[in-house]
C-alpha cells in the first residue's frame, strides 16, 4: 500500500474548498441539492485529486479514467469538483441553475469533464458497465468510477447491472455508494429498508469494501484495493452524513432539495474557513 | 404469380454481420430473444461484440450508452414491446437527450407477433418514441429496404428507433432499394388520391392502389419509411397534387405516421386525411392475417378510405 504517500492535507483543504463552493451555489441558486452534495465531497476529492488518471485540458483523452455521477442530483459537487481540477472557471458556479449557464440542475455534456448525464436514477451504473466493457474491447487500462445513492438501490435496474458487471468480470468498474441514509421523503430505512447491504452486493458477487466515506485514507485505500481486485468489480459503500458539515442539515431530510439562503451560508462559509 | 415473401429480422441480421465485418466499433446487445430476432448471427460472428444482458431491458439500454460514450455503435435489438416498452426513460436520459450513437432496432412491432397477445404485440411504440427529441425513427417495409435502412442508420449519426416487423412480408423491393433517411419513397404515381404508408402497410398500399386502379382510381403511393425527421416535402407536394390522403400503419392511429401527415398538412397545406391503422385498441391472440383483418389494417381497407374521399369532394 501506498498509503503513506496521501497528501490528506492538500485533500482536506479542497473538501474545505468543495463544500463552501456547494454551500454559495444553492444559495445563489435559492434551490439544489445540498445535502447529497454535502455527503458525497470526500468521495469525489480521493478520486479527482488523487485516484483518478485524468487531465482537465483533455475531458476528451480516450485513456481518462472515466467518473459517472448516477446520483445526479449531487450535481452541485461534481461542478465545484470540476471548476477545482480546472476543468472550467470557478466564477461560473454562481451561474448554476440559471438560464443560459452551463451548469444546468442535473448534469448533461454542455460541462467539460461530466462523463454522463445523471439525474433521473438508477442508470449510472448501466452506463458505466457500458464504459468498462469498452475499455476491455479495447484493451485500455482505464478504469470508470459510479457514484450511486443509496437512495438508488430502490430502483430495479441498479440491480439488473448488479448483476450483469460480474457476469463481464469487470473488474475495472468501481461503484461506490453514498449511504447517507436518506432519500427525498425520509431515512432510507423507514422509506424502503435497503439493508443488509454489503450482502446484497455480495450476493450479485460483488467484491464489497465498507469505509467511512469521511475518512480520505480510508476511501483511497478501499479505491487501490479495488483497482487490484482481478476479474471482480467492487463496491465501496461509503458510510457518509448527509449534510454534512453543516450541522442543522446533518440527517434532516428536509435538506435534500432546499437551499439555505444566503446570509446563513455567509455565516457558515466563514465558520468553514475558519475552522 | 409467385409472391417474393421476406424476413425483415432475417434481413437485418445479415445487415449487422456486414456492418460488424466492415467496423468493428459495431457492438450488439441482445436480452434473451437473440435467437428469436436473428442477432444470434452477429453474436456466433463476433462473440467478444455481443452482450446478452439477460431479460433486463432497462440495464441493456444503459449499457448501450456507456459503450457509445466510450466510442462503440451499439445496436439494441430485443422486441418491440420491451424496448421500448420497459425503457422510455433510459432511451430519454441515457440515448436521446445526449443524443448517443445508439441504433435501437427492435422487432415484433404492432399485432404481427400475433398469437402472443397484446401484451406482446405494440401499437404506441412509435408514438412514444416519436415524442422524444433528438431520436429518428424508422420503419421498412420489407427485408430489401430493411438491410438498406439499416446500413444507413450506421452511417448517419445519432440515435434511432427502427422497428421491424415478425411476419414475413412480400418484398416491396425487387433488390437493395436507394433509400435515404428523412426521404419518403414514390412508389407508384397518381392524380386522385395519395396513399402514404410504413411498414408492412406498404405492400398493402401497393396492393390497394391495384384495386383502385381497376375501378378507375389513380392512386400515388409512398413509403414514408422515416417517420422522424419526416419527409413534409414529399407529402405536401403530393398533397397539392391528388387533394386528399390516405395514411396506413401498423399501429395506432394516435402518434403515428397518420399523425404526422396530419400534422404536415394542416401547417401548411389542408387536406382531408384519413388514417388506416389500429383505431385506438389494444390487439389479442389470433392469426396474424385473422388480426390484421379485424384491425382494419388491409389493402382493402386502404380502398374503402381512399373511395370515401375521392366520393366526398
Amino acid at each position: 500500500m501506498e498509503q503513506a504517500q496521501i497528501p490528506t492535507g492538500m485533500l482536506l483543504q479542497k473538501a474545505v474548498k468543495i463544500r463552501t463552493d456547494i454551500l454559495e451555489m444553492v444559495a445563489e441558486a435559492k434551490s439544489g441539492h445540498p445535502g447529497g452534495s454535502l455527503s458525497a465531497v470526500e468521495i469525489l476529492v480521493s478520486l479527482f485529486f488523487y485516484k483518478m488518471r485524468h487531465d482537465p485540458k483533455r475531458p476528451d483523452w480516450p485513456d481518462r479514467d472515466r467518473f459517472v455521477l448516477s446520483k445526479g442530483h449531487a450535481a452541485p459537487a461534481l461542478f465545484a469538483t470540476l471548476a477545482e481540477a480546472g476543468y472550467f472557471p470557478a466564477s461560473e458556479l454562481k451561474t448554476l441553475r440559471k438560464m443560459n449557464s452551463r451548469l444546468q440542475g442535473h448534469p448533461d455534456f454542455r460541462v467539460p469533464g461530466v462523463e454522463f448525464p445523471g439525474g433521473s436514477l438508477g442508470i449510472g451504473l448501466s452506463a458505466a458497465i457500458g464504459m468498462a466493457l469498452a475499455g476491455k474491447l479495447d484493451k485500455k487500462d482505464y478504469r470508470v468510477y459510479a457514484l450511486l445513492g443509496d437512495g438508488e438501490m430502490d430502483e430495479g435496474e441498479t440491480w439488473e447491472a448488479a448483476m450483469a458487471a460480474p457476469k463481464f468480470k469487470l473488474d475495472n468498474l468501481t461503484a461506490i455508494v453514498d449511504r447517507n441514509g436518506i432519500q427525498q421523503d425520509g431515512l432510507t430505512e423507514q422509506i424502503m429498508p435497503i439493508e443488509p447491504l454489503g450482502y446484497k452486493w455480495k450476493a450479485f458477487n460483488w467484491h464489497v469494501l465498507e469505509v467511512d466515506g469521511f475518512d480520505l485514507r480510508q476511501v483511497i485505500e478501499a479505491l487501490e484495493k479495488a483497482e487490484n481486485m482481478r476479474n471482480r468489480p467492487t463496491v465501496i459503500i461509503a458510510h457518509t452524513v448527509k449534510g454534512k458539515g453543516v450541522s442543522f442539515m446533518e440527517w434532516d431530510p428536509a435538506y435534500h432539495g432546499k437551499a439555505p439562503d444566503k446570509d446563513t451560508v455567509r455565516k457558515l462559509v466563514e465558520h468553514m474557513r475558519q475552522e | 404469380m409467385l409472391v417474393q415473401m421476406s424476413s425483415m429480422r432475417d434481413a437485418y441480421a445479415e445487415a449487422l454481420v456486414e456492418l460488424g465485418a466492415k467496423d468493428s466499433r459495431v457492438v450488439v446487445l441482445g436480452a434473451d430473444t437473440s435467437v428469436s430476432i436473428r442477432t444470434s448471427l452477429f453474436a456466433d460472428r463476433y462473440p467478444e461484440r455481443f452482450f446478452n444482458v439477460g431479460i433486463a431491458e432497462a440495464n441493456m439500454v444503459g449499457i448501450a450508452a456507456g459503450l457509445a460514450l466510450a466510442g462503440k455503435i451499439p445496436y439494441v435489438s430485443t422486441y418491440s414491446a420491451f424496448v421500448p416498452g420497459k425503457c422510455l426513460d433510459q432511451i430519454r436520459n441515457a440515448i436521446a437527450y445526449p443524443n448517443l450513437d445508439v441504433k435501437i432496432v427492435s422487432s415484433h412491432g404492432g399485432l404481427t407477433v400475433g398469437a402472443d397477445g397484446a401484451s406482446h404485440q405494440t401499437v404506441e411504440d412509435v408514438a412514444a418514441i416519436r415524442a422524444i427529441p433528438h431520436l429518428r425513427v424508422v420503419v421498412p417495409a420489407d427485408a430489401n429496404s430493411t438491410r438498406v435502412l439499416v446500413d444507413r442508420s450506421w452511417t448517419t449519426r445519432g440515435p434511432f428507433y427502427v422497428r421491424l416487423s415478425r411476419a414475413n412480408v412480400p418484398e416491396v423491393y425487387q433488390s437493395s432499394p436507394d433509400l435515404q433517411i428523412g426521404k419518403a419513397g414514390l412508389l407508384k404515381e397518381g392524380s386522385d388520391v395519395t396513399i402514404v404508408a410504413c411498414g408492412v402497410m406498404v405492400n398493402e398500399a401497393v396492393e390497394a392502389a391495384k384495386s383502385l386502379s381497376k375501378d378507375g382510381v389513380s392512386a400515388e403511393v409512398i413509403d414514408s419509411h422515416t417517420l422522424k425527421p419526416f419527409d413534409t416535402d414529399t407529402v405536401l407536394k403530393s398533397a397539392k397534387k391528388t387533394g386528399r390522403i390516405v395514411t396506413a400503419e401498423e399501429q395506432n392511429i394516435v402518434g403515428g405516421l397518420g399523425s404526422a401527415v396530419a400534422e404536415t398538412v394542416s401547417d401548411s397545406h389542408p387536406v382531408p386525411v384519413s388514417r388506416v391503422g389500429v383505431r385506438d385498441t389494444f390487439g389479442e391472440s389470433g392469426e396474424y392475417k385473422e388480426l390484421m383483418t379485424k384491425y382494419g389494417l388491409t389493402s382493402q381497407e386502404i380502398v374503402r378510405a381512399s373511395k370515401r374521399l375521392v366520393a366526398s369532394r
